[in-house]
């Protein structure tokens, strides 16, 4: 069973939410409009709809993420939905076995959606398989594979403020490697039809034949930047700064980090995007992401109207016709 | 098969000098009228200008609120709810196109309330079916019909709005 | 006690026999081919009519579980497997619980085999403690066992010095090293092929450089000592190019692939397939092409099942979770029979990389009909059209990547020295 058949249904819509890849143009641009709907519910004094009313919403975290788990909980929260947090400690021990029994003690819970973070590629596609079929699965990052609500985060971000997703030049920089991020984005913003993305970086954080999924790749940082219309730059995790991939936080910042210098290659309106939490001076300039081209915190904004789409969107069950 | 027979603009002029008799008491800044999308929008901007209301009319989309959203999911192509002013201690006037279950006019009340603390609300429909599930009923009614078994009403529009009765099973 | 085995299509690749005639057997050996001896007394007749006969394959790597993993799986259950497969001798790589570095272990495996008594089992031995890489195993002790050579398995030294010491030691026991190369530093947390795939699923890369960097070491180090060696599961087209400039240099060196590498590619991981998680790790069309042009050109000269079967629990969970490798046994000799009917191997070639040629790496006297042999036969219906069923599989590990394909070749008789040890339904 493909991503692609596992999360949609036999017409075609969500059922789980796995990864960006292999949906329609025209499925990521419901969510998009979908998304555009919810937004309007955090600006009501009552920040709550009661769509998701009586549903349980579980956050599986097998990788700690307080941003992440936050952003979900407080959108299944303003869809009225009950919320479980589960931070499953992802130790040495924990093999498979115990992710089947924890699926089957949530499942007799009687819980609706499960959103789940893991730190293997695949986790969210092998739970899906796992699952009552009355379940829906989200997922919240898996290993370097995908992390999906970010991508449309970002992607409802570009539509803000650029528009039309077609005449855009997008470059994606830093640890392309290990991104589920990017991985997410790429396959998101060739489907809106872009013109063209790239990723900029050292040989050692481009995983190979990576232009099979639709990108350039330039390591060098003003070439790469050169025309662009979006700037979205990745986050380096500290354990990346030791070892073989690089030789210093120091080195990069000087190789690849986002200064005003930089940007000045970029188009005059390039917006520049962080999915968070920045590391000031390894990956962008603080005067830069607090500037105004930053959509840094509008994208934090946009991610519960998003998640919100999401969730409702994968828990719409279609049996037969209601009436008025 | 549509049904011709209804003269709409007698019906909304006839149910626009009935909403503005109930609202003879109230001050115009006190009054807010909120058209339930997308047919209630419909008839209520046509009320809106007969009556001519000084305040703006108001939007309701309410998909977020529906009973019946796991079976019958969200629509796209809604727009979202606008109220253009803070509703509390409003008068407001719902105006929806056809009274069914009244299911729509719950929601709807439901949603409201979610934006604030209204003085009163009336309810406003162009078509009544009599086949209420819940105990809500229409103030201002415009046209009473029954349907026969099998039968559904839809209105559309805007602009001409008809009427259209169609038999199913 | 005499059994003939009637109008079968006769095939022994060591003899250059392919012909529709009659095998004589008794007392578990094989007496005559063609023509009944005199005095023969014909006590069972078994109608090959229509079928190929063939020696019992030689699998050059299958684990049985026992000692350690029984509840993955047992003698019993994977030599039942093996009988179903038509494999009437195997060899089991060492690293079982306890590992294979004491002659106690390897009397175990035997004893055990002799019990079961469904095919020979030889025994590789440890060729350092514990598999650890750190201090050599007592490989003499070992060979005086019965270890017929010595295998790191799939723990690769990561000290050049202790590879060196090692196959100098080897040498001077006159026992082959098995080499399974793989540079444990350059697969790193690696569990899928370098590539479009293991890029476009996030899986950790194996690069082919973590192969072909541990050929190239152990090449050199088999120059410099001397030592007969034999390269398992080449999984990379280089590292065929490697081997075959090595064997033109007069290096004592062979090779074998499994039979998963013939048929698959990363491709097959499509969505996390666990079933395809293997060690090494599938790799791209051009790679399996060329293993299949290595085995036709003869740098590599067996196929073997690589089978190990797994719990439930091991192939459950995300990929990177997972436990690799494939249940295999069962269909070794249908696969291999299905890349014949694809004209990618000649049948002879194929029949041989199964039984003689194997058995001559091992240096073991078995895979052929030559009289005085050990009767270990496997009737073959080469247009029987079946369907592999995981849940069929008489071994107890059911992963297999090969569930649901059709294939022809299907084994319905398996001798083991004279004695049914299989027979189709």
């Amino acid at each position: 069973m493909t991503g692609k058949t596992l999360q949609t249904d036999s017409e075609g819509r969500l059922k789980h939410f796995l990864t960006t890849e292999g949906l329609s143009q025209s499925l990521l641009n419901s969510i998009l409009d979908h998304a555009e709907n919810f937004a309007g519910v955090a600006d009501r004094p009552v920040k709550k709809v009661p769509l998701l009313r009586g549903k349980t919403v579980v956050n599986l975290f097998f990788e700690a993420s307080t941003r992440t788990r936050t952003t979900f909980e407080l959108a299944a929260k303003r869809l009225s939905a009950d919320v479980l947090n589960l931070n499953i400690a992802h130790s040495a021990t924990s093999k498979g076995e115990t992710l089947s029994d924890t699926l089957r003690t949530l499942e007799a819970m009687h819980c609706d959606m499960f959103i789940v973070r893991h730190a293997n590629s695949g986790a969210a596609h092998y739970i899906t398989t796992q699952v009552a079929p009355h379940i829906s699965v989200i997922n919240a990052g898996d290993g370097r594979h995908a992390h999906p609500t970010q991508a449309m985060l970002d992607m409802f971000t570009i539509r803000k403020y650029k528009g039309d997703f077609t005449p855009l030049r997008v470059a994606i920089v830093g640890d392309i490697l290990h991104s589920r991020v990017a991985r997410s984005e790429i396959h998101a913003l060739n489907t809106l039809g872009v013109s063209e993305v790239r990723v900029v970086g050292p040989d050692t954080l481009i995983p190979k034949d990576v232009e099979s999924l639709g990108v350039h790749v330039y390591n060098d940082m003003t070439e790469g930047l050169t025309d662009v219309d979006v700037v979205m730059m990745l986050r380096l995790q500290r354990e990346r700064m030791t070892g073989a991939l690089l030789p210093s936080a120091h080195e990069f910042f000087n190789r690849y980090g986002l200064t005003a210098k930089r940007l000045a290659a970029a188009k005059k309106d390039a917006i520049v995007m962080h999915p968070g939490p920045i590391n000031r001076g390894v990956e962008i300039e603080s005067s830069i992401a607090d500037s105004k081209r930053s959509v840094i915190l509008q994208q934090v904004s946009h991610g519960i109207a998003v998640r919100m789409a999401v969730m409702a969107m994968t828990m719409q069950r279609f049996n037969d016709e209601g009436d008025s | 098969m549509t049904n011709s027979k209804l003269d709409f603009g007698a019906i909304l002029k006839q149910m626009a000098t009935e909403l503005t008799e109930r609202i003879a008491d109230y001050e115009a800044d006190e009054i807010l009228m909120i058209g339930i999308r997308t047919g209630g929008l419909w008839v209520a901007s046509k009320l809106h200008k007969l009556m001519k209301l000084d305040s703006p009319l108001g939007e309701l989309n309410i998909s977020f609120y529906r009973d019946d959203f796991s079976t019958l999911g969200l629509h796209p192509e809604v727009q979202p709810s606008q109220l253009p002013v803070d509703i509390t201690d409003k008068h407001i006037l719902l105006v929806d196109d056809v009274l069914y279950t009244g299911r729509t006019i719950r929601a709807a009340m439901n949603e409201i309330f979610d934006y604030g603390r209204p003085a009163s609300v009336s309810l406003a429909v162009l078509i009544d079916r009599n086949e209420r599930e819940l105990p809500i009923s229409a103030d201002v009614i415009g046209k009473s019909i029954t349907l026969k078994p099998g039968e559904h009403a839809k209105l559309s529009g805007p602009e001409p709005l008809a009427l259209d009765i169609t038999k199913t099973g | 006690m005499g059994i003939i085995i009637e109008k079968g299509r006769v095939i022994d690749p060591a003899n250059q026999l392919d012909e529709t005639t009659n095998l004589f057997i008794d007392k578990g050996k094989i007496v005559a081919i063609g023509r009944k001896p005199k005095g023969f007394d014909t006590k069972k007749t078994i109608n090959a009519k229509g079928m190929l006969v063939i020696p019992g394959v030689v699998d050059m790597c299958a684990r049985t579980r026992e000692p350690g993993f029984e509840y993955k799986a047992t003698m019993d259950s994977e030599l039942a497997a093996a009988a179903r497969g038509g494999v009437t001798t195997l060899c089991s790589p060492p690293d079982s619980e306890p590992v294979v570095d004491t002659p106690a272990v390897v009397k175990l495996i035997q004893q055990r085999a002799s019990e079961v008594n469904k095919a020979t089992v030889h025994v590789l031995g440890a060729m350092t403690k514990g598999l650890q890489g750190e201090q050599l195993a007592e490989m003499q002790s070992l060979k005086d066992a019965g270890c017929i050579a010595v295998s790191n398995a799939l723990l690769s030294i990561r000290n050049s010095e202790v590879m060196l010491r090692a196959f100098q030691y080897a040498h001077s026991c006159n026992m082959t090293v098995f080499i399974q190369p793989n540079d444990l530093d350059l697969q790193n947390n690696g569990v899928a092929n370098e590539g479009a795939v293991s890029t476009r699923l996030g899986l950790p890369p194996i690069p082919e450089t973590a192969e072909t960097v541990a050929v190239s070491r152990a090449l050199l180090l088999i120059e410099q000592t001397g030592v007969t060696a034999h390269f398992c599961r080449l999984s990379t087209a280089r590292s065929v190019d490697m081997i075959q400039q090595a064997q033109k240099q007069g290096l004592s060196v062979t090779a074998d692939v499994d039979i998963s590498h013939l048929h698959l590619t990363d491709m097959d991981i499509a969505d996390y397939n666990v079933d395809c998680h293997l060690q090494p790790p599938l790799r791209n069309a051009y790679d399996k092409d060329a293993l299949i042009m290595g085995l036709k050109s003869g740098v590599i000269t067996a196929i073997c099942s690589d089978h190990q079967p797994h719990d439930q629990d091991a192939k459950a969970g995300p990929f990177s979770m997972t436990e690799p490798g494939a249940s295999t046994i069962e269909v070794l000799l249908p696969l291999v029979m299905h890349l014949v009917e694809r004209k990618q191997l000649s049948l002879t070639k194929a029949i041989a990389a199964l039984t003689s040629q194997p058995a001559e790496i091992l240096g073991i006297e078995a895979g052929t009909f030559s009289v005085g042999a050990d009767a270990d036969i496997c009737i073959i219906d080469a247009d029987a059209s079946w369907e592999v069923d995981r849940n069929d599989l008489s071994s107890m590990g059911k992963n297999t990547p090969f569930n649901g394909w059709s294939l022809s070749a299907k084994i319905v008789h398996t001798l083991f020295k004279g004695k049914t040890s299989y027979q189709a339904k």
